[in-house]
């Protein structure tokens, strides 16, 4: 018998855009309210793996053609590179930054080192996520 | 930087440009583009040098590296690094020369590798001699390790290049880690400080530290490792594998020295004790007589050079140890007799760098020529290649210690040193000094029977062409170059041994002996050949004789059991070390890695409990208050009991998704917990990881094997229970006691300081994030860092598809 998943495929386009803004508010809004990039990270893996549910691996592998293990060292190297942006200044590894712009129709805005730092984790945590729950769901054997 | 910074990195620098002129320029032979830099170097040292005759002022150059540990690059030239330093430029010119020749530029030849662990080779060792930093100068120290190491396995298809190489590796690193050790030590002796001059400066008071002995002791392994001193020396025979102006270069003349480098430099801390005497000059004569008479059975011709250059290490070391004793005189005016051993350590250390190169470069040349080393095959050579046989005779002569050759002095001057330290009233000299001289004279009646033999076994006797594979003829020009000068240096030095005495002997000995002259004055060194008919003069005869006669008899007994173990029987040591090593530390592992996640999370509970507990009682930090506790609402009793309840249903259902199920309950209550107590940012953690786990755990669910009974383990139900209960306690032990130690109001509790700073420091309300991200931001970086590396674990796990019993 064939099976037919409109409902659940119907359900999973709208949600997951819904789940996958939502991790971004979520990493963004992290200096200053519950949230960051290991929650944030969280919840994007949370929704990928939605996706990869729902659909069948193969479709949503063309779709998005995302290396998790290059997403892992790309994480890291972001989150060290930060570290080693305070070194040029004179501070100890990992001192962060942050000052208050006015930008025109935004009013004042923060800018953190804090933020591509916390992007590096995001990248990890997605990375580790998908990484280990892909790997294991292919294992045929 | 100085300029003089520049002399310690330059061949970094080059090593960094070599290779490309190596792929650039391939018909030309590599070694060309690197021969100027160490004659520069050279030269450039060769400034330093106080032609005048006036003593020599110590010049220091520093930079600092990371002051807030007391490193600094600081650059040191007094007249020991200097005397070092010509050594190795000088050569190093002369062996990168020879090598040009000797390594033929073929299309597979991996020249560049050679020349990069040359140059990082000489960089290193130019490092060690000129750092005054201990920190800075392990660095160097482990870099030539390293390169050396790298150098003997050049021709890494040989089984015994590597073997060798990993011998020499390991060997002198675990002596360099020792020595590691011991500069921490001497960091606390004197008082923070990494400088070896300062360390000097307060010599005085250093010696009356307790930690003294063992600092000593543990420096003292570097050196005697990296010396090859008696029992360490077994790595430097097959050492020998190296490609042979390696064993010229470092194996004789440069790196071997480190170790009496180091010696020499700590001598005025060290040379305070009375061990430090004795401990030199017993090892000294042992590994003396024992590489003398090992050289003896050796049939390789560089086996015989590699023992012989043990045995001359151990010559300098208990002369080293001998010029100590000068520290505790006082200096007397014009008398040389506390000194003479100084100044023939020094004399020695020269005079054994040019013959013993020459020799090695000679022997590389038989090797290079005829295609054997082995001494029963080679025979009659003196007139088919005449200058090599000149060469090797010169050089042979300087190692037997005869006259007019400068190893003849020096090996007078030994002579003398050993009669003095015998005559001293300190240390019991008067009843145990008379062995010094004894063993001074048997090693040299040694000696002069291994140069006798390898000058007889390879240049007397009949030649055999069927021996060999190649038509043996004399080397070219190219190849001779660097063995005659080092030979005519060795005839120089031995007429002349004067045009030394000022210029680099006196500051060396100034360096080894530093305030026993009054400022500006300076030790007496005056070298010659005749003092008369003495009992130095006497011992050489003695030694020249016995020698002859017994080189003359052994041909008769090349088949007795002493020369059929050619091997030194230390090695058994050494390899049954190894492979136990192995052995036992699989076996440990197989004993603790029983492959049951079970047995490891027991292994962590008990470590766990046993340490949180011991600690509570031992620090007595046990205190349970529960003032200060607000009212327990209604439903966190109630959210909490279902929790407990939950827990400790886990242990007694048998099913699996039971299990599953119970542990989602625990998780998702615990993240109402969470919500109640207000951690916003945890709840949501404990949420998204409780879902995404979910679907991980539907995942592997297929792949688990049945529940079955443990067939075999650690401990039973009842103990594992009680470890378990242990754990628990621990850790309410530990929130009670901190609530009491914050309600009794004499600790502030650190949360207080990011509550206040959270907004100032690092600009964000959200405390829990600005903790992660900037206040302990490393503590992130490194716990991605384990996700990360737990990822490509879980990836390497899977793909690899281990069967079970395959040794990991």
């Amino acid at each position: 018998m064939k099976t037919n998943f409109v409902m659940l495929h119907t359900v999973t386009r709208i949600v997951s855009f819904i789940i996958l803004s939502f991790s971004v508010y979520l990493f963004f809004a992290g200096h200053n309210a519950p949230g960051g990039g290991f929650i944030g990270g969280l919840m994007m893996a949370g929704a990928l793996v939605l996706l990869y549910v729902s659909f069948d691996m193969d479709r949503i592998k063309k779709v998005l053609p995302i290396d998790y293990t290059q997403m892992i060292g790309l994480g890291l190297i972001i989150a060290i590179l930060t570290g080693l942006n305070s070194l040029v200044f004179g501070d100890p590894f990992l001192t962060q930054y942050f000052d208050y712009f006015q930008w025109p129709f935004m009013g004042e805005v923060e800018l953190t080192t804090a933020l591509p730092f916390d992007l590096g984790i995001f990248l990890v945590v997605v990375g580790v996520a998908l990484l280990s729950i892909l790997t294991i769901a292919e294992d045929v054997s | 930087m100085s300029l003089f910074h520049f002399v310690v990195l330059a061949p970094f620098l080059m090593a960094v440009i070599l290779p490309f002129f190596y792929y650039k320029f391939r018909s030309i032979h590599t070694g060309w583009f690197l021969l100027p830099l160490p004659l520069v170097l050279f030269l450039y040292i060769a400034t330093y040098i106080p032609f005048g005759g006036g003593g020599m002022e110590p010049v220091i150059y520093s930079v600092p590296w990371v002051p807030s540990l007391g490193i600094d690059f600081t650059v040191y030239i007094d007249g020991l690094s200097l005397l070092f330093g010509l050594l190795i430029t000088g050569i190093g010119t002369l062996v990168v020369l020879y090598s040009i020749y000797y390594i033929a530029n073929k299309q597979d030849e991996p020249l560049q590798n050679f020349y990069v662990y040359l140059l990082m080779f000489m960089g290193a060792m130019l490092g060690v001699v000129f750092s005054d930093n201990l920190i800075v100068l392990y660095v160097f120290w482990e870099l030539t390790s390293l390169s050396s190491s790298l150098l003997i396995a050049y021709w890494f298809h040989k089984e015994k290049s590597r073997y060798g190489a990993q011998k020499s590796m390991l060997i002198t690193v675990s002596g360099g880690f020792a020595m590691l050790a011991g500069f921490a030590m001497l960091y606390v002796i004197a008082g923070s400080t990494f400088s070896i001059q300062e360390m000097i400066s307060q010599a005085g008071t250093m010696v009356q530290d307790p930690l003294i002995l063992p600092a000593m002791l543990l420096v003292l392994a570097g050196a005697f490792t990296k010396s090859a001193q008696f029992p360490f020396h077994i790595w430097l025979p097959d050492a020998m594998e190296a490609p042979t102006p390696v064993s010229a270069y470092l194996h004789s003349a440069t790196m071997v020295k480190a170790g009496i480098y180091l010696v020499a430099r700590t001598t005025p801390i060290f040379g305070l004790t009375q061990q430090w005497f004795w401990i030199l000059v017993i090892f000294g004569l042992v590994t003396l007589t024992w590489g003398s008479i090992s050289a003896v059975r050796q049939t390789d011709l560089k086996g015989i050079l590699a023992f012989s250059t043990v045995s001359q290490l151990g010559l300098i070391m208990s002369l080293l140890g001998m010029a100590s004793a000068a520290l505790h005189f006082e200096y007397v005016d014009q008398d040389t007799m506390y000194v003479t051993a100084a100044m023939a350590a020094v004399f020695h250390l020269i005079n054994h760098a040019t013959f013993k190169g020459s020799l090695f470069m000679a022997v590389g040349i038989i090797d290079h020529e005829t295609g054997t080393r082995d001494v029963r095959l080679l025979g009659g050579l003196m007139t088919i290649m005449p200058v090599t046989f000149t060469i090797s005779l010169i050089g042979l002569a300087a190692m037997a210690g005869l006259p007019p050759f400068n190893g003849f002095l020096s090996k007078e001057l030994f002579f003398t040193a050993s009669l003095n330290a015998a005559s001293f009233d300190i240390f019991n000299l008067q009843t145990l000094g008379f062995i010094i001289p004894v063993f001074a004279w048997i090693a040299s009646v040694f000696t002069f029977v291994y140069s006798m033999m390898m000058f007889l076994r390879t240049f007397t006797g009949a030649f055999k062409p069927d021996n060999y594979e190649k038509h043996v003829h004399e080397a070219p020009w190219g190849l001779l170059i660097s063995p005659i000068v080092l030979g005519s240096l060795v005839i120089l030095f031995g007429l002349f041994p004067n045009m030394l005495a000022y210029t680099i002997i006196e500051p060396a000995m100034q360096s080894i002996l530093p305030g026993l002259t009054s400022v500006g004055d300076q030790f007496y060194v005056n070298i010659y050949h005749w003092h008369g008919i003495n009992a130095e003069l006497l011992m050489t005869i003695g030694v020249v004789l016995f020698g002859l006669a017994v080189a003359l008899t052994l041909p008769k007994l090349y088949g007795a059991g002493f020369f059929q173990r050619e091997r030194d029987p230390l090695n058994a040591v050494y390899d049954t070390g190894l492979d136990q090593l192995v052995v036992q530390s699989q076996n440990i592992t197989k004993a603790q890695m029983t492959g049951r996640l079970r047995d490891y999370m027991l292994y962590m509970g008990v470590f766990i409990a046993g340490l949180g507990l011991f600690t509570l009682f031992r620090y007595d930090a046990l205190a349970i208050s529960l003032e200060g506790q607000g009212g327990i609402p209604i439903y966190v009793w109630l959210v909490t009991g279902v929790l407990l309840a939950c827990t400790l249903a886990l242990p007694f259902v048998s099913g699996r998704m039971t299990n599953l199920i119970l542990l989602g309950a625990v998780g998702f209550l615990i993240a109402l917990l969470f919500v109640i107590l207000r951690a916003p940012d945890l709840a949501l953690t404990q949420l998204l990881v409780e879902t995404v786990m979910v679907v991980l755990i539907l995942l592997s669910f297929r792949h688990l094997p049945e529940m079955t009974k443990e067939s075999k383990r650690l401990l039973s139900t009842s103990a594992k229970a009680v470890v378990s209960i242990a754990v628990g306690t621990f850790v309410t032990l530990t929130a009670l006691s901190v609530h009491a130690y914050r309600s009794g109001a004499d600790i502030t509790p650190i949360s207080d300081y990011f509550v206040e700073n959270s907004k100032t420091l690092a600009g964000g309300y959200n405390m829990v994030n600005v903790i992660l991200v900037d206040f302990r931001g490393l503590d992130t970086l490194l716990e991605v860092l384990v996700l990360g590396v737990a990822a490509l674990g879980i990836v390497t796990m899977i793909k690899l598809r281990m069967r079970g019993g395959e040794d990991v």
